[in-house]
């Protein structure tokens, strides 16, 4: 092997294999390419980045299976079935299946493929899921009464200026912070 | 002019597989940049990580910037995407439950998504909870939150517009606001890593200041 291959090898190593450290992206790049993919979005298809909608658009689908006629005669989700296609063939749902390959790819790229908990290291296994449980149930709630979640809301709707886009900023993080103080101990260690 | 979709210049099956593609870079570009690490998004409330605030706003910014320039050269009319009718009071009042699901929950749902993707099952977990909630939604939809979901209708509201200025000026009072938020978040970020264990700032991807 030459000289310079072997080089060449050794960065790769220590790029892509390196366990004890995660490396991501310059969150600046990140954005700036992020934003780009909005107007992307927006200019061919009128539609920007979300997540939630593709989630309601799923739950809907399930209710369409499960129980035809209370779904259709439901007043909140009833119109979304009146013109009979699938509920499932919709540009949000697969833009969500993209995002799940999408993730996949990058973090099979950065060796970052792993089962496992994301927590705070002094918080158990048992709570942490508990609090995920109930955080996405506040979402559920939440998206669907705001229109919209941290993308579709507040990231595109920051993006065309839209007041709505604003509110969702300030409902989201301005709140967050608020909570943050209530809930600290999810996150931070104190000593007690 | 744009956008193609909603004026027919390209047909339904097209869309959804532009759909596709974006997802894909979308999926990839929050996978990269650590929001599948739910100690990084809870950071930005916390100091010790300004992640978020950086990819967020540097995100909206360059979008705004960029929607603006091809609305004054006449390549796309905002109004015809998908353009979010404003109801203040529920986005309000949903942003807060969402503020708080957050930090409980430590994801939002595009988050959560790429993190279930990846391996992680606290994700897989909150997921679950996030479609709990929606189906609760629908089913007491009409006893409970139809009144609130419909209050404070403001129809297609531009933030700018509203205000009394121009789009220009609002969005470069943004630029500021956003390079004062990076100062202060980064400011926030190095007080609480310069006496981080090695270990954790490992797990975040951050270094100590210079």
């Amino acid at each position: 092997m030459s000289k310079k291959r072997k080089k060449r090898t050794k960065w790769l190593k220590n790029f892509k294999f390196n366990k004890r450290s995660n490396r991501y992206i310059n969150p600046y790049v990140g954005g700036f390419f992020l934003g780009l993919l909005i107007i992307v979005a927006l200019y061919f298809s009128g539609e920007g980045l979300g997540s939630s909608g593709g989630y309601r658009d799923v739950a809907v689908a399930v209710l369409d299976k499960v129980t035809p006629e209370y779904a259709h005669n439901n007043s909140y989700i009833g119109p979304r079935l009146a013109s009979g296609e699938s509920p499932l063939k919709t540009w949000l749902v697969f833009e969500l299946i993209g995002v799940i390959m999408g993730a996949i790819l990058s973090a099979a790229i950065f060796n970052r493929l792993h089962l496992r908990i994301g927590k705070a290291p002094h918080l158990t296994d048992k709570k942490r899921l508990l609090f995920a449980v109930i955080g996405g149930i506040l979402w559920g709630i939440g998206t669907q009464l705001g229109r919209g979640c941290t993308s579709g809301l507040v990231l595109s709707g920051m993006a065309v200026n839209s007041l709505s886009g604003y509110i969702g900023l300030i409902g989201i993080f301005g709140f967050g912070f608020i909570f943050a103080i209530i809930f600290k101990s999810i996150w931070i260690k104190t000593n007690k | 002019m744009g956008p193609l979709y909603p004026q027919e210049i390209i047909n339904s099956e097209f869309n959804i597989l532009i759909g596709l593609f974006i997802g894909v870079v979308f999926g990839f570009l929050l996978e990269a940049s650590g929001f599948t690490n739910t100690r990084k998004l809870a950071g930005v409330f916390y100091g010790y990580d300004a992640t978020v605030i950086k990819v967020f706003f540097t995100a909206a910014m360059t979008a705004a910037i960029g929607l603006l320039i091809m609305h004054y050269l006449g390549w796309i009319d905002v109004k015809l995407t998908f353009y979010p009718k404003t109801f203040w009071i529920p986005t309000l009042v949903g942003g807060a439950i969402m503020g708080a699901g957050f930090i409980i929950g430590g994801f939002c749902p595009g988050t959560s998504l790429c993190a279930a993707a990846t391996g992680k099952i606290d994700a897989v977990v909150f997921i679950g909870g996030v479609f709990l909630g929606i189906f609760g939604f629908i089913f007491t939809y009409d006893s409970l939150f139809s009144g609130l979901r419909m209050s404070g209708k403001m129809g297609e509201t531009d933030i700018a517009q509203w205000l009394g200025i121009s789009d220009g000026l609002f969005i470069f009072i943004m630029i500021i606001v956003t390079f004062a938020s990076f100062f202060v978040f980064q400011k926030w970020q190095d007080s609480h890593t310069k006496d981080m264990d090695q270990r954790d700032l490992n797990e975040l991807g951050l270094k100590k200041p210079e």
